[in-house]
């Protein structure tokens, strides 16, 4: 693991997992060893194996096939897209991508899949091995290793009346849509090597700014293509063994995940600080209650009878493919974040705010690159940019603000030929449409002035209008130079340079 | 000779000349099949107004000019293969009342070539069996012989094709299903190579074993429904996709140059004088025709059945997972959904289908896996390899079709000597190679003569070579001129035979 040093003050979190980083760690008698496995779908026009929409909702059962619907005598077809995106998937994380895979058969009776058995991947997975790199809050950069991502198929989804809340006991009949049957699912399988909820977030982060970044999913936890179970256990600090683990189910989002973690760690220690074991399980998360409860126990594992599916040939991948979708990556987050944070000094908010914007960076990059200015590009394009973006709904990059647009405008700050008031309201004008700064600048006389001759001249104008508030400054009440500062810059239109402003009438009152 | 008795080849010929229509064609098969199917049972379903329908629209087509391989040649679906609208039962009650809402790649071919679907043909429950005495919902017949079984599993269609119900029968072969029926009814039985044909549309029952093919009076016939059916499907990944070479328009008439095995391992002196005799005779006959005759060897070939019974059944154990109440076919109510699959599948499928989804679901269930099923991979590797090596000094292998000819009604009530009838047919299915049986004989017994089938077989792709070879053959023999339908079966129906 590396530790980079934060280099700026940290700014707040970003909001996305609330409750971070409040307690996030273990006491310090107990290691808590945490793995997940997430299930995460592919975006493609296609499902998994057939010609079916790959699209979320809609009327129940509109969305299917002979093949997703597994009637009789259909067949599947892989989806070249999808192990496509498997690839860049896994080039992403460094993972090896074998020359060779196949897809299996995991056999279980479920009434929401249709074949009965899942189409996945068991010991020839596409991607093997790799490193999530990610960082905390504080900027520290941390790693967990993959164990494999693998590529299957989704289920359809049940829902289960008579019962009044939804759940399958005590309900009278089920009703299954199909729609999402088929639709392609990576799983990602972690090493135990997560330690705490706010690392189990951060790894949960990573992977998600990767896949939208690399277009191979949308990852919307709330319409559900992006769901995961974690494997929690503790141990003695210092021990090398590990403890009996608990599967954790039902976590519907990054802030569910925390809570969930947080809440099994203390079960888990609780249990065992009174002299108990941990039982290996399968639990589920509520939401309401703050607790996880047995979903079931071990004894009740299925023997999934996994075997080639003899439907499908073997994927064989060929090295050319490989090297055009490593060659068509983009600069991937972890090693955008350390340039951001390490080298142009942003704050870790700042850094992870652009780095989960791949076009906001982009457009942010090319501002740095034509005002050498990477401080003043990232105020202007999280500030006032960001802000007029949200109050117009268009995104910064789409905006009529080009990037030579703000480097000029940095240029002109920079060199005291504009005070910040004007700049503000000229990056307003920008956004309007208006066109370059210097022009306007030039246009309407927008310079700041800093003719000692002029401010003189406008000092004395205020100072013979106010005189209650010269006589109260030399009173002593001081704080009211604000006030003829600013009166100051209103008479001159904006345009004196404020600092001169407040070094010549404060020689003037004296 | 009678309408119903003209070849495939001959009707399309007619058709495609206007000499006579398909509509005439098909209300003279729709005609035969009424007269003696009560007796013969080699249909599950007639299909009088798709048949007619199809056929009004080919006589369309031929009178707006076009030409079709197979204009109006009448055709016996076997019922594990879905068309679109027609009940297709797999010969299991689980499937009875299904209705097909899509069309085949392969059947879906020969509709486009002017073939006419006259019927869904009956077959061992889900293609597993010998005899069709498997099948849950109907018992057919030999034609030559009404005591006697048609074979199995497309036993359906091998007597419909014998009996003059069809020129051309689909069947599906996973162990010798196309080629033992083939031979037990005096036709010939062509297995592709696995992929040739793509399955799109075929109930499975062993993925890595099943191919279509036909089942037909002539090896013309054979070709003519292989060319029109063969070739790359989109929609099976396991169709290959390579130029096909077309067969018809390939048959010769003789053997010359060609050099043929004969399996060390599969001496026919042990299946009795009578039947050594036909095949001895048999492979004289290849000899006459210019072959040169090589002993070749397939040492592991005998290991092939056991390596089957573990295979297919494991495929199968997964295949058959997905009848289970929720979606289509029969349902059988419970407490909860477990016991309504439990009692849908207790009710559903029958003895034999429960007995290979046992033993498949043991041979993959954690712990018995590498013993079994990864094992039995391996040894098929071998089986393969054995065909190479013969193949390396031979161009085609001649053997039987199946271990005896078509016996009586219920003689093999214990399912291992069933499984025994395949024991010459399953090599060549693990292998993945075309082969096909073409009738070389008859053996006497009780006074009836019961034909026999003679196996060939080529390397993969080879099918070209395969039917050249038996077109030479059966030219040369015409054993099928022999035939003769048993007696009863135009007789009125007594009611003791059905």
């Amino acid at each position: 693991m590396s530790n980079i040093e934060s280099a700026h003050a940290v700014g707040g979190p970003q909001p996305s997992a609330g409750g971070r980083g409040a307690e996030g760690a273990a006491p310090s008698k107990w290691e808590a060893v945490i793995g997940i496995e997430c299930h995460v779908e592919l975006k493609t026009n296609s499902k998994m194996f057939c010609g079916c929409a790959n699209e979320f909702g809609g009327e129940p059962n509109t969305k299917v096939c002979p093949v997703c619907l597994a009637l009789p005598g259909a067949l599947p077809v892989a989806n070249r897209v999808a192990i496509e995106h498997m690839i860049a998937a896994g080039l992403a994380f460094d993972a090896q991508i074998p020359e060779f895979s196949k897809f299996d058969r995991k056999n279980y009776f479920y009434p929401d899949m249709p074949k009965d058995y899942q189409i996945s991947q068991f010991d020839m997975p596409l991607t093997q091995g790799g490193v999530v790199r990610y960082w905390l809050e504080d900027g520290t950069m941390k790693e967990c290793r993959l164990t494999r991502i693998h590529l299957e198929e989704d289920t359809g989804k049940s829902t289960h009346s008579g019962s009044g809340d939804g759940r399958i006991a005590g309900s009278s009949h089920s009703l299954i849509d199909f729609n999402r049957a088929g639709v392609p699912l990576m799983e990602c399988v972690s090493e135990p090597e997560i330690h705490n909820a706010d690392e189990a977030v951060g790894y949960l982060e990573a992977l998600k700014r990767t896949f939208v970044q690399l277009g191979v999913s949308d990852v919307k936890m709330e319409e559900g293509s992006l769901r995961c179970d974690a494997n929690v256990s503790i141990r003695p600090v210092g021990a090398k063994e590990l403890g009996t683990k608990a599967e954790i189910k039902n976590m519907n989002s990054f802030r569910s995940v925390h809570r969930a973690i947080e809440s099994e760690i203390a079960r888990q220690i609780e249990i065992v600080e009174s002299g108990g074991r941990v039982v290996q399980e399968t639990r589920g998360w509520d939401e309401v209650t703050g607790t996880t409860h047995t979903m079931r126990s071990k004894e009740q594992a299925h023997d999934y009878r996994y075997f080639p599916d003899p439907d499908l040939v073997p994927v064989e991948v060929d090295r050319a493919t490989v090297e055009r979708i490593r060659k068509d990556m983009p600069e991937l987050p972890p090693a955008r974040f350390a340039r951001y944070h390490c080298e142009f000094k942003l704050s870790v908010a700042q850094a992870t705010q652009l780095v989960e914007n791949a076009p906001l960076a982009e457009y942010f990059d090319a501002c740095v690159n034509a005002s050498k200015n990477a401080q003043q590009s990232v105020n202007f394009v999280l500030g006032d940019l960001s802000r007029l973006a949200n109050e117009s709904d268009t995104p910064v990059y789409e905006s009529p603000v080009k990037p030579q647009h703000v480097a000029e405008l940095i240029t002109l700050v920079e060199s005291n030929t504009i005070n910040s008031k004007i700049a503000k309201e000229l990056v307003g004008r920008m956004w309007k449409g208006e066109g370059a700064p210097k022009s306007i600048v030039e246009k309407e006389g927008l310079a700041q002035t800093s003719d000692p001759g002029a401010i003189d001249g406008f000092i004395d104008g205020v100072l013979a209008a106010n005189e209650k508030s010269v006589a109260d400054y030399k009173g002593g009440k001081t704080n009211v130079m604000g006030f003829l500062v600013g009166q100051v810059m209103k008479a001159s239109r904006g345009k004196a340079n404020p600092a001169l402003v407040q070094e010549r009438m404060k020689e003037k009152l004296t | 000779m009678s309408t119903v008795e003209r070849s495939g080849v001959d009707v399309a010929r007619a058709v495609n000349a206007r000499e006579i229509s398909a509509r005439e064609v098909t209300d003279a098969t729709l005609g035969q099949i009424d007269a003696v199917d009560e007796r013969l049972g080699a249909y599950l379903t007639r299909l009088h107004d798709m048949a007619r329908a199809a056929a009004d629209r080919v006589d369309a087509r031929i009178a707006g000019g076009e030409k079709l391989a197979m204009a109006g040649v009448p055709v016996a679906v076997k019922d594990n293969m879905c068309l679109a609208g027609t009940r297709t039962t797999c010969g299991s009650k689980i499937l009875e009342n299904w209705i097909a809402p899509y069309t085949g790649t392969a059947v879906q071919r020969i509709l486009d070539a002017g073939g006419i679907p006259v019927g869904k043909s009956n077959m061992d429950e889900f293609a597993m069996g010998s005899s069709c005495e498997n099948s849950a919902l109907l018992q057919t017949r030999n034609p030559l012989d009404l005591s006697r079984v048609p074979g199995g599993s497309s036993g359906g269609s091998a007597a419909a094709v014998s009996a003059h119900l069809a020129a051309v029968g689909l069947g599906s072969d996973t162990g010798g299903s196309i080629r033992e029926p083939g031979a037990f009814c005096g036709v010939v039985g062509f297995k592709p190579t696995y992929g040739r044909v793509s399955r799109y549309g075929l109930i499975a029952f062993a993925s890595s074993l099943d191919q279509i093919g036909p089942l037909t009076r002539t090896v013309e016939d054979a070709a003519l429904a292989y060319d029109v059916m063969a070739g790359y499907d989109p929609m099976d990944s396991t169709s290959i996709d390579r130029p096909l070479e077309p067969t018809f328009s390939a048959l010769r008439d003789d053997l010359r140059g060609k050099r043929i095995g004969i399996v060390k391992e599969f001496e026919t002196g042990k299946l009795g004088a009578a039947i050594d005799a036909v095949y001895k005779q048999a492979y004289r006959d290849l000899e006459k025709l210019g072959a040169e005759l090589i002993e070749v060897s397939l040492p592991t070939a005998d290991y092939g059945l056991a390596t089957y019974y573990l295979i297919a059944p494991a495929e199968c154990s997964s295949n058959l997972a997905r009848f289970d109440g929720v979606r289509y076919g029969l349902r059988v109510e419970g407490n909860d959904v477990g016991e309504m699959y439990e009692a849908t599948r207790a009710a559903g499928f029958g003895p034999e289908v429960k007995r290979r989804i046992l033993i498949g679901t043991y041979a993959l269930s954690s712990g018995y896996y590498d013993a079994y099923y990864v094992k039995a991979q391996k040894v098929r590797t071998l089986i393969g390899d054995d065909f190479k090596k013969a193949f390396a000094t031979c161009d085609l292998i001649a053997c039987p079709a199946a271990s005896s000819p078509a016996f009586v009604s219920g003689a093999k009530s214990d399912p291992y000597s069933m499984y025994l009838m395949d024991y010459y047919t399953i090599p060549m299915s693990l292998a993945g190679l075309p082969a096909l049986s073409v009738p070389c004989g008859s053996v006497s017994v009780e006074g009836k003569s019961v034909p026999m089938g003679l196996q060939l077989c080529a390397p993969i792709f080879a099918e070209r070579e395969l039917l050249s070879a038996a077109h030479a053959y059966e030219k040369a023999t015409m054993h099928y001129k022999n035939n003769k339908l048993d007696v009863s079966l135009h007789r009125a129906p007594t009611g003791n035979l059905v």
